[in-house]
């Protein structure tokens, strides 16, 4: 009943597909702001590092010490000495491959892994200051929180950014919902003259928005998901503009948008139709 | 089934009419006459609710129109049958669509034998497929009053619908509206053609109403 060509089909179908690549886009940043969160939080949150200065003729002795101390501490997993080739490989970054390790008094690296149930980090503080006063705990707390916090900011940004482009959905499908309406307002008039319901007046513009609305983000949700893959490197997950993308079971979540967008649209443009009904009788 | 008690209306501050009031009951059929301007197509569109009386009261099937549920109010329309004076037709469907498009409206089936029968028997068999624009105002009138009947509504109404046509064919439509009222359907037609009201009055016991001097009155007994 409502005639097929107008401005508004397109701008709908134009809408919901930009506004749906571009929330493809904020899910995956999401999702890899969370990967890359959890990644870090795992990869500090397991692992603590015993710092031993001592003499160097009483260095074997404070690390037999601290070793012993480490065994008997619940919550401690294991300890490992870092030897001087890993010592070595973590300093390369900074000083380069030819540093003379041999040359300098560095401190000794003990790293400890926790166990499921962690331990006490004040306790084990304690005794290594009372056992060996030249060891130093470091628990990787410093390091791990503002990172954790960083990385779960960047993602409540991806969740607004998402909100915000379903706000924005839900806008411009209002106004293309009321520039719908307002082209076809003798067919409005005339549907109420003959008898016909506010809702089934209402439908006949949900249904056609509602639908191109699904169409719409369906090829934005594609070419969005497209434009991810081909992304270079999204299989490395070194860091997060590398990581921008899903993985596994992650690539059905944008599947989720254009029911969505529907869900937006249909909302939107009842909500327009009710409003524009009332003024007629 | 229509009832109209002391109603008033009018635009813009200036009363058309006051205090009318009148009986649409079952099987009546009445025309209404009077100069242009006098309000008869604002009483007709009071009669089918699309205006609410500025005073008085007004009742469809013992409903008052006031405070009327807007979906009591389309089962309302559903059950009066009315031809506007300017057609009211969807340009963009066919006639066909148009003339079925209170069944459409009103979600309920669309018999095709019916329709066709219909059409034919206003003449319009040939243009079912053509689009309002291209018909002639004759045709149109004719595609109105088929729309306003085919829902077989209790109630008709009818806006100068035989203006644009001539004498044979007014006459036809006019038997339609007698046939309708013999079956129970109550009949009020607005109309300037007195030649339609003489016609009529050998068939039907209709009372002949005019709108003056903002009153409305019973006027059968000069024509």
């Amino acid at each position: 009943m409502v005639p097929a060509a107008g401005q508004s089909a397109w701008l709908t179908l134009l809408i919901s597909a930009a506004m749906a690549f571009l929330c493809v886009f904020a899910l995956a940043f999401s999702v890899a702001a969370g990967r890359l969160a959890d990644r870090w939080g795992d990869a500090l949150s397991r692992t603590a590092t015993v710092r031993l200065s001592a003499p160097a003729t009483q260095m074997d002795e404070q690390t037999a010490i601290v070793l012993e101390v480490l065994r008997t501490t619940p919550g401690v997993d294991s300890a490992r000495v870092i030897g001087p080739e890993d010592q070595a490989a973590l300093l390369e970054p900074w000083f380069g491959p030819d540093l003379p390790l041999d040359l300098l008094a560095l401190p000794r690296l003990i790293e400890v892994t926790e166990s499921a149930a962690g331990f006490d980090s004040m306790g084990l503080r304690l005794r290594l200051a009372a056992e060996a006063p030249g060891a130093v705990l470091d628990d990787h707390t410093r390091w791990r929180r503002p990172l954790l916090e960083a990385a779960m900011r960047l993602r409540l940004l991806a969740v607004l950014a998402m909100g915000l482009i379903g706000g924005a959905t839900a806008a411009m499908v209002t106004l293309a919902a009321s520039a719908s309406l307002a082209s076809n307002a003798k067919v409005i008039a005339v549907l109420r003259l003959v008898g016909a319901r506010d809702r089934f007046i209402a439908s006949a513009f949900v249904r056609r928005l509602t639908l191109r609305a699904l169409i719409g983000a369906g090829v934005g949700t594609a070419a969005g998901m497209a434009a991810l893959l081909a992304i270079p490197g999204t299989a490395d997950s070194g860091g997060l503009l590398t990581g921008l993308g899903f993985a596994g079971v992650e690539w059905l979540y944008p599947l989720a948008v254009p029911p969505l967008a529907a869900l937006v649209a249909w909302a939107a443009t009842r909500a327009a139709a009710f409003r524009v009904l009332r003024e007629v009788t | 089934m229509i009832d109209l008690e002391s109603v008033a209306h009018g635009y813009t501050g200036a009363e058309l009419f006051s205090e009318v009031s009148l009986r649409l009951g079952g099987g009546s059929f009445h025309f209404l006459t009077g100069p242009s301007g006098a309000g008869k197509t604002t009483l007709l569109r009071l009669c089918y609710g699309e205006l609410v009386p500025q005073r008085g009261k007004i009742t469809f099937f013992g409903e008052n129109r006031r405070g009327m549920a807007r979906d009591k109010l389309a089962f309302t329309r559903q059950r009066i049958g009315v031809v506007h004076q300017d057609c009211q037709f969807l340009d963009h469907l066919t006639l066909r669509e148009n003339v079925a498009l209170p069944l459409i409206a009103g979600q309920r089936p669309v018999p095709d034998t019916d329709l066709d029968e219909l059409l034919s028997w206003v003449g319009l068999s040939a243009h079912a497929d053509a689009l309002p624009p291209t018909l002639s105002g004759g045709e149109r009138q004719r595609a109105a009053l088929a729309r306003a009947i085919i829902t077989s509504p209790e109630v008709l109404l009818a806006d100068e619908p035989t203006g644009n046509l001539d004498w044979e064919m007014s006459t036809r439509l006019l038997q339609l509206m007698i046939e309708l009222n013999r079956m129970g359907t109550a009949v009020l037609i607005a109309t300037h053609d007195l030649n339609l009201i003489r016609a009529a009055k050998p068939h039907v016991s209709a009372r002949v109403l005019r709108i003056a001097g903002r009153k409305l009155q019973l006027a059968g007994a000069d024509l």
